[in-house]
């Protein structure tokens, strides 16, 4: 028997539906920076308000665990970003929570680097190779702020990707892979900073890209066996244009040809995340079995990895990945909205929002799988569902005392039964529209919704839930996490609209 | 089942201060107004009063938590004061503690008084609360009229009514009320407004527009209870007695039990039941003479009509325009402007519903006043459909 191969067994992947026109933002900005003005074209992908690195990765956990209930075989969690929320609690740990994992899941932070998908990913093949980890999730996902009127504003996308890794169901087979730690600061954002410093573009491009990353690729194809010919897809997240990565990938002896859309176009540079999105997204679109591939991140270095597909690739068909999600689009031309939702407006909020937002731990740690998990319970003696989980169930035939086993909600199928468009309450994104949202296996919840199509919802359509931010406690920097509702329809209406 | 309160206890006396913006009073002002009002009307000396019961909901205007801003404010003769809280049906609360310390024979005479200064918080509408430390974690961060026009999504739904005929019949409930308030010197809001101008209003929360929400106000409203044979040894004629009080509390079905359809009020079906029950009236559609409900927004108002059977069930639109409930109509509601405009100081609006209620019994309404009534029922709600206390409570003429 061959050696057992390791690589990746699915992947997953989650772009938030809002797409700034580029053209809204410099036409707005043109009187302060016409400089601009012919990057005005394409789309970025906008994080909801509601929406961080955090909760981007867990859709795109969702989207590469699917339904199940039972996630107990993942056994460790890598979570690559350089926009955690928290700088000391454990990310990944909100991750976990989120997803249900048990809690012998080793989660790991990794920061500080745009490679931080990547290094995540190395960690998990280092782990698994090890035998210490046998399905290790790897997630990365950055939600970056930028200046108004700067370059990474036009550049910039949010999103996450997911890859599991382990050694059932391979779709695509680890080969090797390398890293090269150099420190050349093409852009450095300092303690307490929210925007990068970046130094001039042509010393990045002639002095950085172009001399460290062939010399990247050419140690992980030695590393893996593998002739840079053979290479079919070069997958590096630049925004220097696809000419310049053709010419990278020749640079490196590989076709240009094979260089892989960078997705500046319709999506933005999603970070840390951007490496897994594109590699999520050749997948998906152009990888056939056989063919080998090169994943590339640039940063402090750069690491450099190769992988083959293999004929389970077809496993990940129905998966929405980074193509799906690219094709659930809203097309958003209002810059000031994505100036107010990246914090970047001081604008009224009214009385309702000096609320005040403090979060009691000692009340989510005891309630932590119903908050961070949407766990409710099951009355075992009348199969009874309900949220929140209570000692005396609710069902008014029999409230059987302690009968209730945990039971989880978030991948349910749900309707909304009753709501409002409510335009007097505090709200990010008025109208903040909520409502009861009924259960079709049993159990409601009166909760938020959110990316609403304004005019389209109704009582009867269904919805999705989704982990989202809930409320943001901006005088102790904390921010507590729930889950929301999405109606469906308006999510097809739109894709169509899209067509 | 108990014997109940019909006819055990008499309503001596009662007092309400100008609902509105009060700018010029503060809640002890507001207290006072009333208070004063209903002495004078009951005859009797602060010294005959046994107990009181106190009334007020938000606690930032510095007259919640305990009896003291009571019994400073009207320097009472150091009795017992129980400050009492239900939400936005604390009025009730304290004319039931009132009603049920007399009828215990515990007290001789009691005195309950509700009040709200809500236009001390700086708010165009209610303040927003705290909810304790589990609530806030994961419930909608809603308002009042979000929770309430929810009814008019699920009802909707359930009975077929397109969004243009709702709108139009919750726009007859707010006309309805301000002819009604326009009449009311003591009212906040004393406009009449036309349909048109209701359904074009600005929207507060889908459905319900500004003229589908009630005034926020400034109000303080007193009873004081006694026997009725204490009241006709002071001298009392006409003498008005409590029929029915009851309250229904929700236990979460409404909000984690699939059989609530979100349309209705279950609290409120529960509480009417048992007060008819309670009053011995057979017919509510027939009996009841004019009702005070708990009208905090149009909708609200609305559905009640069939949570208290006095609409059949999916026929409330269809009465409502057909102007059943109107001034001249079968069984006349919110005939002083109801909290849609005579307004809504929360810890006040159960004890003015049962003032406006007292006043037609005894033929003192003024240019409101109805032919005749007999029965009159309050409907005190607090809360939001999915998780409320509802009140009713039924008074009528002595013997009635």
């Amino acid at each position: 028997m061959a050696q057992q191969s390791i690589g990746l067994t699915a992947f997953g992947g989650y772009i938030p539906r809002l797409r700034l026109q580029r053209k809204a933002v410099t036409q707005a900005n043109a009187w302060i920076a016409p400089n601009f003005l012919g990057k005005g074209k394409g789309e970025r992908s906008m994080a909801n308000w509601d929406e961080d690195a955090i909760t981007m990765a867990v859709e795109a956990a969702r989207d590469l665990l699917g339904p199940d209930d039972d996630r107990s075989h993942v056994d460790a969690l890598y979570f690559g970003s350089t926009t955690m929320p928290f700088k000391d609690r454990l990310n990944s740990g909100i991750i976990a929570a989120a997803l249900t994992l048990g809690e012998k899941v080793r989660a790991v932070d990794i920061a500080s680097t745009q490679r931080a998908g990547t290094s995540a990913l190395m960690q998990a093949l280092t782990a698994v190779k090890a035998g210490e980890a046998k399905h290790a999730l790897v997630l990365a996902s950055d939600h970056r702020k930028a200046r108004a009127a700067s370059a990474q504003e036009l550049e910039i996308g949010d999103g996450a990707a997911a890859v599991s890794v382990g050694t059932d169901n391979v779709i695509a087979k680890y080969l090797g892979g390398a890293s090269l730690t150099i420190d050349f600061v093409d852009h450095f954002k300092g303690e307490g900073e929210d925007f990068d410093y970046n130094w001039e573009e042509r010393w990045i491009r002639d002095e950085g890209y172009s001399k460290i990353v062939p010399r990247a690729v050419k140690a992980a194809l030695d590393n893996a066996g593998v002739k840079a010919e053979e290479v079919k897809h070069f997958i590096l997240p630049c925004t220097f244009g696809d000419k310049f990565v053709q010419q990278l990938a020749k640079k490196s002896g590989i076709a240009p040809e094979t260089a892989r859309d960078t997705l500046a176009g319709n999506c933005g540079e999603t970070g840390a995340a951007h490496s897994l999105v594109m590699l999520v997204h050749t997948l998906q679109k152009e990888a056939k079995p056989g063919d080998k591939l090169v994943v590339l991140h640039f940063g402090g270095g750069c690491d450099a990895l190769v992988f083959e597909a293999t004929d389970k690739l077809s496993s990940q068909s129905s998966k929405r990945g980074i193509a799906g999600s690219l094709a659930n689009r809203k097309e958003e031309t209002n810059y000031l909205k994505f100036l107010t939702f990246n914090g970047l407006i001081e604008w009224e909020k009214g009385m309702r929002a000096e609320q005040d937002k403090k979060t009691a731990l000692t009340t989510l740690y005891r309630n932590e799988d119903m908050i961070m998990g949407l766990v409710g319970g099951r009355c075992k003696e009348t199969g009874v569902v309900q949220f929140p989980r209570s000692r005396i169930s609710v069902n008014p035939n029999n409230h059987t005392v302690d009968t209730q086993e945990p039971y989880k909600f978030a991948e349910r199928k749900a309707k909304i039964l009753s709501w409002s468009a409510d335009f007097l309450s505090a709200s990010m994104n008025p109208p903040n529209h909520y409502g009861m949202v009924v259960f079709d296996e049993g159990g409601r919840i009166m909760m938020d919704f959110t990316d609403v199509e304004q005019g389209t919802v109704d009582s009867g359509m269904e919805v999705r839930l989704v982990f989202r931010i809930k409320d943001i406690d901006e005088k102790r920097g904390f921010r507590r996490y729930f889950w929301k509702a999405v109606p469906i329809a308006s999510e097809q209406t739109k894709t169509q609209a899209a067509e | 089942m108990a014997a109940g309160i019909k006819d055990k206890v008499a309503i001596l006396g009662m007092g309400c201060s100008k609902f509105g913006e009060r700018w010029d009073a503060g809640p002890e002002e507001l207290m006072v107004e009333a208070y004063l009002e209903a002495m004078q009307d009951a005859g009797i000396e602060p010294t005959q009063i046994d107990a009181a019961w106190f009334s007020t909901h938000i606690d930032e205007t510095g007259t919640g938590k305990g009896g003291t801003p009571l019994s400073l404010a009207l320097r009472l003769p150091n009795i017992a004061v129980t400050r009492v809280e239900n939400f936005c049906a604390g009025g009730s609360e304290a004319l039931r503690g009132a009603v049920y310390a007399v009828a215990s024979g515990a007290a001789d005479i009691a005195l309950a008084l509700g009040v709200e200064k809500l236009k001390d918080t700086g708010y165009g509408g209610l303040p927003v609360g705290q909810a304790g430390t589990l609530i806030p974690q994961w419930a909608p961060s809603g308002s009042a009229p979000g929770n309430f026009a929810q009814l008019a999504s699920a009802y909707r739904a359930k009975h077929g009514v397109s969004k243009e005929d709702m709108k139009r019949a919750i726009a007859h409930v707010s006309v309805k009320s301000h002819a009604n308030g326009a009449k009311n010197p003591k009212a906040h809001l004393r406009n009449a407004v036309t349909e048109e101008q209701v359904m074009n209003a600005p929207m507060i929360a889908e459905p319900l527009g500004l003229f589908d929400c009630c005034g926020v106000s400034d109000g303080a409203a007193a009873a004081i209870v006694t026997t009725p044979e204490i009241a006709k040894a002071l001298g009392k004629k006409d003498i008005v007695t409590v029929k029915a009080m009851q309250l229904a509390v929700s236990n979460g079905l409404e909000s984690q039990h699939n059989s609530w359809d979100g349309s209705y009020f279950h609290t409120a079906r529960i509480a009417a039941r048992k007060a008819y029950a309670e009053a011995g009236i057979q017919n509510p559609r027939d009996e009841v003479s004019m009702m005070e409900v708990h009208d905090c927004f149009s909708i609200t108002e609305l559905v009640t009509m069939e949570d208290l059977f006095i609409s059949a069930e999916g026929r409330a639109v269809m009465d409502v325009m057909d102007g059943f409930y109107d001034a001249d109509g079968k069984v006349p509601c919110q005939i002083d402007g109801g909290l849609k405009c005579f307004g809504h100081p929360i810890g006040a609006s159960g004890l003015r519903m049962a003032y406006e209620m007292y006043l037609q019994l005894q033929g003192r309404a003024g240019e409101r006043q109805l032919a005749a009534p007999k029965i009159g029922l309050t409907h005190n709600l607090g809360g939001a459909p999915s998780q409320n206390v509802c009140s009713v409570t039924i008074i009528g003429a002595h013997g009635a």
